[in-house]
């Protein structure tokens, strides 16, 4: 299943290979049902226009999942996500074309584990860094 | 909205204060191989992983586990008081998570998570006062095992 990133291929600044998202608002009614998450600002126009918004906005919490699958399509299944963390800046909108991205900012060897440090974010179409976040991952080693 | 000239110890009423680290009574949830792949799907993340059985059956794991943030369909909440009322804020957004994942979780496992929490901080921000309010989650399977921590933000204007 897919390639094997071994620590020692691994050098700061590298790129995570990039993830491509772009929520219909039928994924957020199917993010909705999955995640129990049914305040109305995801699904109901009316209801976020009332509340100020200008219009649905993305779950922070789905923004949450792709960046977590950033991380993990990329160590695969060798690789484990240890620490995730998220911040919501911006505002995410249906139908537009969003990125994940991530790079690399520090590998270390931490009571024998052998870790990586990434700085990832999520991008709207505008370029805007709406989701800023980090992501440690336990990777495997070629030695072992 | 409150009146910005507020201060900061008002809004954090003693109350709420007396609240801070108070674990819930833990919430349990059996983890189900139909929720886990409703979940992938509705992320767009068809890791083998999440829903093929054979596949994961032949990786490391042995079967399919859940994806990272499944403990989002997990819903728990920290020990009861009306923040509205408390602060006079109405208004909340979802400002963020930390997690930590120690160890994965499958179908057929069950999950009991407590929530806390564990800071209030007010904060003058560009739509007036504005509290942070962090909560955390623990979520341990049914051997007692702390799985996955996570740290939410909310922000109460």
């Amino acid at each position: 299943m897919g390639q094997i990133v071994y620590w020692e291929d691994v050098r700061e600044a590298d790129e995570l290979p990039v993830l491509a998202k772009n929520a219909s608002t039928q994924q957020l009614v199917q993010w909705a049902g999955s995640s129990l998450d049914f305040y109305q600002i995801h699904y109901d126009k009316e209801f976020a226009l009332a509340n100020g918004l200008p219009g649905l906005i993305i779950h922070g919490a789905l923004k949450n999942a792709w960046l977590a699958q950033l991380v993990t399509d990329w160590i695969g299944v060798e690789g484990t996500l240890r620490k995730l963390k998220v911040q919501y800046r911006g505002m995410d909108v249906p139908d537009d074309a969003l990125l994940c991205k991530g790079t690399v900012t520090k590998k270390y060897v931490e009571n024998d584990q052998h870790l990586v440090d990434c700085e990832i974010w999520l991008e709207n179409s505008k370029g805007e860094k709406t989701t800023p976040g980090s992501a440690t991952v336990l990777l495997p080693t070629r030695g072992a | 909205m409150v009146d910005s000239s507020m201060p900061q110890a008002e809004i954090i009423t003693p109350a709420m204060k007396d609240l801070l680290g108070v674990e819930s009574a833990p919430v349990t949830f059996d983890v189900e191989k139909g929720h886990v792949r409703r979940f992938a799907e509705a992320v767009g993340d068809l890791n083998p992983l999440y829903i093929d059985e054979g596949e994961a059956s032949k990786t490391r794991y042995g079967s399919i586990i859940a994806a990272p943030t499944f403990f989002r369909s997990m819903l728990v909440e920290p020990p009861d008081i009306d923040i509205a009322k408390e602060t006079g804020m109405e208004n909340k957004l979802d400002g963020g998570s930390e997690w930590e994942f120690f160890e994965s979780v499958r179908p057929g496992d069950r999950i009991s998570a407590t929530a806390r929490f564990s800071d209030f901080t007010a904060r003058e921000g560009r739509m007036g006062t504005m509290l942070y309010v962090s909560v955390d989650n623990t979520y341990r399977n049914q051997l007692g095992a702390t799985v996955a921590t996570q740290r939410m933000t909310r922000i109460i204007y």
